[in-house]
């Protein structure tokens, strides 16, 4: 009898527990949502979770914004483009990494990590000198650099998502056993062939879940993003910082786009869940 | 032979743009940080001032100042994030019904980008239409102001930080708990120990290398964060007091156009935080092989 109360009080303290972690994480989303249905008026009541009326123009003002589809579609070309390169170019190099005896390997490994290390902010001045100055050909009108463009955004981001995909992706690449590959050249593969047919299929989920981690890695990013880009590459987490100016801020329309850079989040916590953890600490800890 | 130059190959793609894109520009960075030069001034010529960018570096309140809040926050947050996540990955050990949602809710704030969770807690606290300053003045008649208050803006951006990356300590742990052999556990309870022994003396040491790993990840994150501090305190207010080192050097050192000392700054940060995390990565190693 005795057992069974404990057993009971200690479900209990879980579920109280677990009810209001939910509710801490929840209520603070939801409370966005719910700005981003109010008008200006409506904001200065006192705050109540309830929405009456859906106030749609918030929405509606920021979709037909010319600029804000132009932010939109940078941020998709920008993080579609990065996670295929970032993608691509870890198979070959994790491939290189796993297989080949290169001399000073290890090395090569523990570099990329310290690259993701590096504080984003030590980047800001390096690399808009470098895409300013140094990368900056002809005068003038003719003159081009790679400052604002969706291409210096899309190289720079791999930066950091390159060493992560790397990481991530040796444990898969390691785990694909050599004989595979052995047979293969024996029946006269070349590398290019087997890395197509054999490992490519064998390692398909590890590579979706890294072309998505670096999609919204690439997608969540800002620092670099605002200081790199001026109006041609801007992208949607710029606009949102935008928002705020010193002579007064539509927190409504400003809720209704955070609301609109969440979505794709939001889809990859229902997909990529279960990889989250070997993607977010570089496969150290599996799940 | 043949294979090596392959394999080389291979390689080359991913380390020319790592090289181009990580190295080089701070490589020209060093170059530049022996110079005095700023394009927006009357002389936008280079002028060579030896150390001098970095003799001033050294003195500068404001730098130094940024670096202190930075360890700070980094500190109260990751701490505290270890013991929450220590916690929850503890009550999802076993199952019940319900699990898996409860999982999934708490992994969203992971997802979320930085600057919307900046703004998320924006909307949370901002006085007039904001629900914690609002219930807080009428629940307990506090007033609770992040515009000019250097206490609670610091709270807050702590705050704000264990929802942001508390699930990420929940679970890695909780990976790490599960994958642990449940004999000695067995043993212990066959031999009478309580819960709270089991706990100290047998999961805490085998749960070392996960701690330390999360440990290690989570001070690393912890002293890059810019954008949700920036978007929260709007750039570090007020005042200095929720600056952290990234935010001195997108908000004030940045649009300074002073590049010679930017250079040296950025450099310098660069330099810190890699041999603190070096440093952490030694003693971690060195604590996990004893």
């Amino acid at each position: 009898m005795k057992i069974n109360t404990r057993k009971v009080l200690s479900y209990a303290f879980t579920y109280v527990v677990w009810i209001i972690v939910t509710i801490v994480t929840i209520l603070p989303v939801y409370w966005m949502f719910v700005i981003s249905a109010r008008s200006r008026v409506e904001l200065f009541n006192a705050p109540n979770l309830i929405i009456s009326s859906f106030y749609t123009q918030n929405y509606t003002n920021v979709i037909y914004d010319r600029t804000f589809q132009s932010y939109m579609m940078n941020s998709v070309i920008v993080s579609t483009g990065n996670a295929v390169l970032v993608t691509a170019l870890a198979l070959l190099a994790t491939y290189a990494l796993s297989r080949y005896d290169l001399v000073g390997k290890d090395n090569i490994f523990f570099t990329t990590l310290t690259q993701r290390m590096a504080p984003p902010a030590a980047f800001l001045l390096p690399l808009f000198l470098l895409y300013t100055q140094v990368f900056a050909f002809g005068e003038g009108r003719a003159r081009w650099d790679l400052y604002d463009t969706q291409i210096g955004l899309i190289l720079l981001y791999c930066v950091f998502n390159l060493p992560f995909a790397i990481w991530l992706l040796k444990g898969i690449i390691d785990g694909i056993p050599v004989e595979l590959d052995e047979a293969a050249y024996v029946d006269g593969a070349t590398t290019s062939m087997v890395i197509r047919r054999i490992i490519l299929p064998l390692a398909a989920p590890g590579l979706a879940v890294t072309l998505i981690l670096s999609w919204v890695f690439a997608w969540n990013e800002y620092l670099l993003a605002a200081t790199l880009t001026n109006f041609n590459a801007r992208t949607i987490t710029t606009g949102l910082a935008e928002f705020v100016t010193v002579t007064g801020t539509n927190w409504g329309e400003m809720a209704a786009v955070a609301m609109l850079t969440l979505v794709p989040s939001l889809i990859v916590v229902a997909f990529a869940q279960r990889y989250l953890v070997a993607g977010l600490t570089f496969g150290a800890v599996k799940n | 032979m043949r294979r090596t130059r392959t394999g080389w190959l291979l390689l080359a793609p991913s380390m020319i743009i790592l090289f181009v894109v990580g190295i080089v520009p701070f490589i020209y960075v060093l170059y530049v940080g022996f110079f005095d030069w700023n394009l927006f001034s009357a002389s936008r010529e280079m002028t060579f001032n030896g150390v001098n960018n970095y003799r001033q570096l050294v003195f500068d309140p404001l730098f130094l100042d940024a670096i202190w809040v930075t360890i700070r926050f980094t500190f109260f947050a990751v701490v505290s994030q270890l013991i929450i996540g220590f916690f929850l990955a503890q009550l999802l050990l076993r199952d019940f019904p319900g699990k898996s949602f409860f999982r999934t809710i708490h992994t969203v704030p992971l997802m979320i980008a930085p600057i919307a969770i900046g703004a998320i807690w924006r909307l949370l606290t901002i006085p007039g239409f904001g629900p914690i300053p609002y219930l807080l003045d009428r629940w307990f008649d506090f007033e609770f102001n992040i515009g000019n208050n250097a206490t609670q803006a610091f709270l807050a951006i702590v705050i704000m930080d264990i929802w942001h990356w508390t699930p990420f300590v929940t679970l890695t742990m909780l990976a790490g708990l599960s994958a642990l052999p449940a004999e000695p556990r067995e043993a212990a309870q066959v031999d009478g120990a309580n819960s709270w022994q089991i706990f100290r003396f047998i999961t805490l040491p085998q749960m070392q290398p996960v701690v330390l790993t999360v440990l290690f990840i989570r001070i690393m994150d912890g002293l890059r964060t810019v954008d949700e501090i920036n978007m929260l305190t709007n750039g570090g207010g007020p005042g200095t007091s929720t600056r952290t080192i990234g935010i001195h050097i997108f908000r004030v050192v940045f649009p300074q156009t002073d590049y010679g000392y930017g250079s040296a700054m950025s450099l310098l940060t660069l330099y810190l935080t890699i041999v603190a995390c070096w440093f952490l990565f030694v003693s971690l190693t060195a604590v996990r092989k004893r």
